[in-house]
């Protein structure tokens, strides 16, 4: 591990003002991530900012949104009494993810940021663009049965790990940023890039900006929801495919209303709007949840190992949404 | 820089790229927890961070400055056993031995989360706290600790016995 200045900061304007501005520091939340690609030689930089003694703070408010401090544990936010109850799938995603000891170190916002396991991206000495922009990718022609089948391009088709995100781009989650320049919030969806031709630039953050809290703005359907992961081992591994629903259905059996967002197979958190919109209005039954996941899933691209992920994906979906609608059977 | 270990508070300055792992074993020499695969993937390094459980390989050391860190050399002595390293010796939970002191220290930390009503990805009811440690349950939420002698049985023996007497098998 390449030497480093560590330092500690109270709040978020001291972690601004320690990062100063260079492109070289990083913050640090539970590490779990970061240190661990420090510690690989994948990252450099010169000074931590540590910022897992930021907000911790969950609140939940009379709106029914609630507002999660960027250094929430991902196990406190995950067994808080209103998390549960009006975001079940919110709590399901995170517990689906990692190890409890991991859980119990990671925070909300190095979750959202922690970087894709693309073996060849771990590896020095394969060619990753991402690592090392127009070096190549190994994947491409390589072992990618965990890579991307929405959202690639010829430079990248590596996942975005994370469970927890496929439940915040579900909710349409708002991230609250700070920064050298002031304050802003943009919508989850629009925190994470494509890769296009630029794997390299992975967010929408500037230099030296920090992620403060993450809210979730109140949705009724959501406390009527869930997240399905589907992996090689029924514990501690990541996602081949995952979905995270809410469903409202009406006395009509039409859907009410509905949210959908897929994990293991998208460059990001993958928010379902295609399908979203086949579902929404449409009767309740296993034929729309079909068709619903073929729209979503008809840009989709298989490479060599991961073609199988497409029809997984459908099926995930049918299955999830039937879950969630107790008079349709798969 | 201080930190209390199994409640001796011990002031020593490191440099930042230090783990908390190759503190306790390299520098304090306390080699109960084990290194196995340094990058969070296997559980032996588990130790409890003011009561809660982490992989201590992922964890720089400066950043639990001031924290109560317990490791196995904490739980229990040679002289005066804790009441799930017994029952582990009972219930032959370990072979080689290397994976025990974290599946030790991570049962204990899970059996906090239990009863504060922590849920896992096996956890059928949200709304409840009230959680039953089953099978299930104890499998789902060791599932952070590897154990390669395949010890499994006698360690979910040991960890039933000693947390939930009376959940079922
Ligand atoms: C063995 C193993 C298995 C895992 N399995 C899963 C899994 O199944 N599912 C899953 O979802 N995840 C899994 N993970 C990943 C885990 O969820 C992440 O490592 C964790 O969420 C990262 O959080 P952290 O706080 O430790 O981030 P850190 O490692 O501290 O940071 C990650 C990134 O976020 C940045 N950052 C942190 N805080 C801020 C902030 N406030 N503002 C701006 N930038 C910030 C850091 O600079 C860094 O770039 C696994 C990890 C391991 C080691
Ligand atoms: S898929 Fe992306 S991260 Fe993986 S090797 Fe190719 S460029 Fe690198
Ligand atoms: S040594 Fe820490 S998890 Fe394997
Ligand atoms: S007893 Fe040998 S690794 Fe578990």
């Amino acid at each position: 591990m390449n030497p480093f200045d560590y330092a500690r900061a109270g709040d978020a304007a001291e972690a601004i003002r320690l990062a100063g501005g260079r492109a070289d520091a990083k913050y640090l939340g539970g590490g779990t991530n970061l240190v661990d690609l420090m510690r690989e030689g994948i990252e450099h930089p010169t000074h931590l900012i540590d910022v897992s003694r930021l907000s911790h703070e969950i609140a939940a408010r009379d709106d029914g949104s609630v507002l999660l401090g960027a250094a929430a544990k991902n196990t406190a936010v995950a067994a808080d009494p209103v998390v549960r109850e009006r975001f079940p799938m919110l709590t399901r995603a995170i517990v689906a993810g990692a190890s409890g000891q991991i859980r119990n170190m990671a925070t909300v916002a190095g979750n959202m940021l922690q970087r894709t396991r693309c073996l060849y991206f771990y590896d020095d000495a394969a060619r990753c663009n991402k690592r090392t922009p127009g070096a190549g990718c190994d994947a491409m022609e390589g072992f990618n049965r965990f890579h991307a089948i929405l959202g690639g391009s010829d430079a990248c088709v590596a996942t975005h790990p994370s469970d927890m995100c496929v439940a915040l781009a579900a909710l349409d989650a708002v991230v609250h940023l700070q920064g050298p320049q002031g304050a802003r919030s943009i919508p989850f969806a629009e925190l994470h890039r494509l890769p296009g031709g630029r794997p390299d630039v992975e967010t929408e953050l500037g230099t030296g900006e920090l992620i403060v809290a993450v809210e979730l703005p109140p949705l009724a359907a959501a406390r009527h929801s869930t997240y399905r992961k589907v992996r090689d081992r029924s514990s501690y591994a990541f996602a081949l495919v995952s979905i995270a629903a809410a469903l409202e259905v009406g006395a009509d059996g039409k859907v009410a209303d509905v949210r959908l967002a897929l994990g293991g197979v998208g460059t990001k958190p993958w928010r379902a709007l295609a399908a979203e919109a086949v579902l929404r209005g449409a009767a309740a039954t296993e034929e729309t949840f079909r068709k619903a996941a073929e729209v979503e899933l008809q840009p989709a691209v298989g490479l060599s190992d991961n073609g199988f992920k497409i029809e997984l994906a459908k099926r995930t979906i049918v299955h999830t949404l039937a879950s969630l609608c107790p008079g349709v059977r798969t | 820089m201080k930190f209390t270990i199994n409640d001796e508070v011990i002031d020593l300055t490191l440099d930042p790229r230090m783990s908390l792992l190759d503190l306790l074993r390299e520098r304090l020499h306390l080699t109960g927890t084990k290194k196995g695969c340094d990058q969070g993937a296997c559980g032996a390094c588990t130790v409890l961070v003011d009561g809660e459980r982490i992989n201590s390989c992922l964890a720089l050391a400066v950043q639990y400055e001031g924290c109560a860190i317990t490791t196995i050399e904490g739980l229990g002595t040679a002289g005066d056993l804790h009441e799930l390293q017994r029952a582990f010796i009972e219930h032959d939970g370990f072979q080689c031995g290397y994976c025990t002191p974290g599946q030790i220290c991570s049962a204990v930390g899970m059996a906090g989360e239990i009863r504060r009503g922590v849920p896992s990805a096996v956890t059928g009811d949200l709304e409840t706290d009230a959680i039953d440690l089953s099978h299930d349950e104890l499998r789902e939420r060791m599932s952070g600790n590897l154990c390669r002698c395949g010890a499994h049985n006698g360690i979910v023996q040991a960890i039933q016995e000693t947390f939930a007497p009376k959940a079922k098998p």
